[in-house]
């Protein structure tokens, strides 16, 4: 029985080619779009998230320069009746450095949640050109651990990253000094520390973080040398960065570090709350766009069948004077408009892929992302999967419905009107 | 001799564009193998009639019996099956899908009626072709034949499940007299031959007087 519908089915779609192939070129237009769309989106966000989540650190570490909450007034006048005003409250004087740096350090690589935590010592310099001094800051790091957790040589566009353990002196310079100073790999550079003391520093390499605010004040040092810089010991480390297992974390661990050692604990949601709101509304709009271009598609098909429907009044009435019933009428129209979405929910499919891999080829290159060569693009198959059944769901309904109308029809009436 | 189809005073009124009482208390029988004609003017209710007795027209009044089978309670399902099984149609325009091949035409109500593999319906479908003098278009599509040939493969479609009935609406109206009277012949060969029996509306009345008995009809009544 399905097979004698299938063959009336296709017999009418062979037949109506022109109407056929427009039908499933609408589908194939709206699933494309939606491939598209949506692979070209959400590559463009896992870039930009990629940029946040892989470089930025899950929790960073520094010391608080808020004033201090209790002030001793209220501690002396604590009862209750008291409303006690300071104006010009001054934040506490603190020290630049993490108090106990090292234990916590240690403490925190071994906690399981953690993946990794690296100590950094910043200091404020001035970077020496004939008679001009450049402000600058110069942070130390171990160039490792970096590497290993918030992905450092990404950032390298000349030199050699670990130029930093070669030599104490070396140092991994801005890309935007670098110009001001003309300096190359390989140059001999000047800074000056806060007591006035001079240093004299070769550039290993070169770095771009694409932020021009940063590219033109800072470079990077072995934490030793930054110590050095500093005129501190080894245990003075002024930011501990920290990457967890699981992003989820970061907020209670933070909350935890705060408490446990009397320290600012800032975690990667309040560092960058604007970020996910614009990498949700993206993928809201890009989602909008799609459906709306599969349903006009279904539109189409709806009309499409509709006049396929009335064409074939005709033949409705023969076929169901000899025996087929309304459910047959109903079935056969219904797999029209499932083939028709079918093929051009395929090819859509195929369409979609072939102007992702163009657009995958096409360069981008840009400043702001050393690592990026062309434009990004996701092939989620997660896309593909939905977007056919998005075909095929719409194309029943849009087949369904006129479907409907075919199963209605009197054939009395329509052999009465010849 | 059984009755194959029968009426109990049935009365059918159309209700647009005003109430108009089209057949008043018809009660007819038609016996096994007999070949019968209703004759009348246009409009006297004829061509009603026998959609009703056809079953595809169900708004009426009173009771249909077709091979001793009640047909005024069944569904539209159910009397769909009743006309792919029982009952062979031959309508005045011939009535093909345009875009089939003459075979699938007459194979059509055969592969819905799912008695037989589609083999064995090719073979009775070309078989019938062959009777009808028709098999040599069998592979033709349908719209690329002449008229009389249309007529005569409808009437194979109408044969191909071998009915117990076969009701025409003027199927010779449409044609020139040589082939109205071919088709004639065809009918009552197969009357005789095949156990049919014959429900012909027409207006031709050289073709009622060769038929076995003439129902006349006018105003709605059998006169």
């Amino acid at each position: 029985m399905i097979k004698v519908i299938l063959d009336i089915s296709k017999t009418h779609l062979i037949s109506k080619k022109k109407q056929t192939i427009i039908a499933a070129l609408g589908v194939t237009f709206g699933i494309s779009m939606f491939i598209v769309m949506m692979g070209f989106m959400t590559g463009l966000n896992q870039l930009l998230d990629g940029l946040v989540l892989n470089r930025t650190p899950h929790i960073q570490i520094y010391n608080k320069t808020d004033a201090t909450e209790i002030q001793p007034v209220d501690r002396f006048y604590d009862l209750v009746g008291n409303l006690n005003y300071i104006h010009s409250i001054k934040p506490k004087s603190r020290l630049l450095r993490i108090h106990n740096a090292l234990p916590v350090l240690n403490e925190l690589r071994n906690n399981k949640k953690v993946k990794g935590a690296t100590p950094q010592a910043t200091c404020k310099v001035f970077y020496l050109a004939g008679s001009n001094n450049l402000n600058g800051i110069i942070n130390g790091i171990e160039v490792n651990e970096e590497i290993r957790l918030f992905n450092f040589k990404d950032y390298i566009v000349e030199g050699d990253v670990n130029c930093l353990l070669k030599k104490k002196n070396n140092t991994l310079l801005g890309a935007g000094i670098a110009k001001k100073l003309s300096l190359s790999v390989g140059d001999k550079l000047q800074v000056m520390n806060t007591d006035g003391t001079i240093f004299t520093l070769t550039v290993g390499g070169i770095f771009q973080s694409g932020l021009a605010e940063v590219d033109d004040v800072q470079s990077y040092v072995n934490l030793k040398m930054a110590q050095q810089l500093l005129v501190a010991k080894g245990n003075y480390i002024s930011r501990i960065h920290v990457k967890l297992h699981n992003i989820e974390d970061a907020v209670p661990m933070s909350k935890l570090i705060e408490n446990l050692y009397n320290i600012k604990a800032l975690d990667i949601y309040s560092a960058n709350a604007q970020f996910d709101t614009g990498s949700d509304i993206r993928t809201l709009i890009s989602y909008a766009v799609s459906i709306t271009l599969l349903i006009v598609a279904g539109f189409g098909i709806y009309n499409i069948l509709n006049m396929f429907i009335y064409e074939k009044m005709n033949d409705i009435a023969i076929l169901k004077a000899t025996g087929f019933t309304g459910k047959d009428i109903m079935f056969i129209f219904i797999i029209q408009a499932l083939i028709i979405g079918i093929i051009g929910g395929i090819l859509g499919l195929g369409v979609g892929y072939g102007i992702s891999v163009i657009i995958d080829n096409i360069p981008f290159v840009t400043e702001a992302l050393p690592t990026i060569k062309t434009y990004p693009i996701n092939y989620d198959p997660n896309f593909y999967i939905g977007g056919m059944t998005f075909a095929i769901i719409t194309t029943f309904f849009a087949g369904y419905l006129p479907s409907r109308k075919a199963q209605k029809i009197d054939p009395v009436e329509i052999i009465r009107g010849q | 001799m059984e009755n194959i189809l029968e009426t109990k005073s049935i009365n059918k009124y159309f209700l647009e564009p005003v109430k108009f009482h089209v057949l008043k208390n018809i009660s007819i029988q038609l016996k096994n193998k007999e070949f019968v004609s209703i004759m009348g003017k246009s409009g006297c209710g004829k061509s009603t009639l026998l959609y009703i007795l056809s079953t595809l027209d169900t708004s009426y009044e009173g009771e249909l019996f077709i091979d001793g089978q009640k047909m005024s309670n069944l569904t539209r399902d159910e009397l769909a099956k009743v006309r792919n099984e029982k009952i062979g149609f031959v309508f005045q325009f011939h009535y093909l899908l345009p875009e089939f091949t003459v075979l699938k035409n007459v194979m059509l109500p055969a592969l819905k009626l799912g008695k037989f593999d589609e083999a064995t319906i090719r073979k009775n479908a070309l078989e019938k072709l062959e009777l009808l003098n028709v098999a040599d278009q069998a592979y033709k599509k349908a719209s690329k034949i002449s008229g009389g040939q249309k007529q005569r493969v409808s009437i194979a479609r109408a044969l191909i499940n071998n009915p117990k009935i076969i009701m025409g609406d003027e199927p010779t109206g449409n044609l020139d007299s040589k082939n109205a009277e071919n088709v004639f012949n065809v009918l009552r060969e197969l009357s005789n031959q095949h156990e049919m029996s014959m429900l012909i509306v027409t207006h031709d009345i050289d073709f009622a007087k060769k038929t076995d008995r003439i129902i006349e009809m006018g105003d709605g009544l059998i006169l």
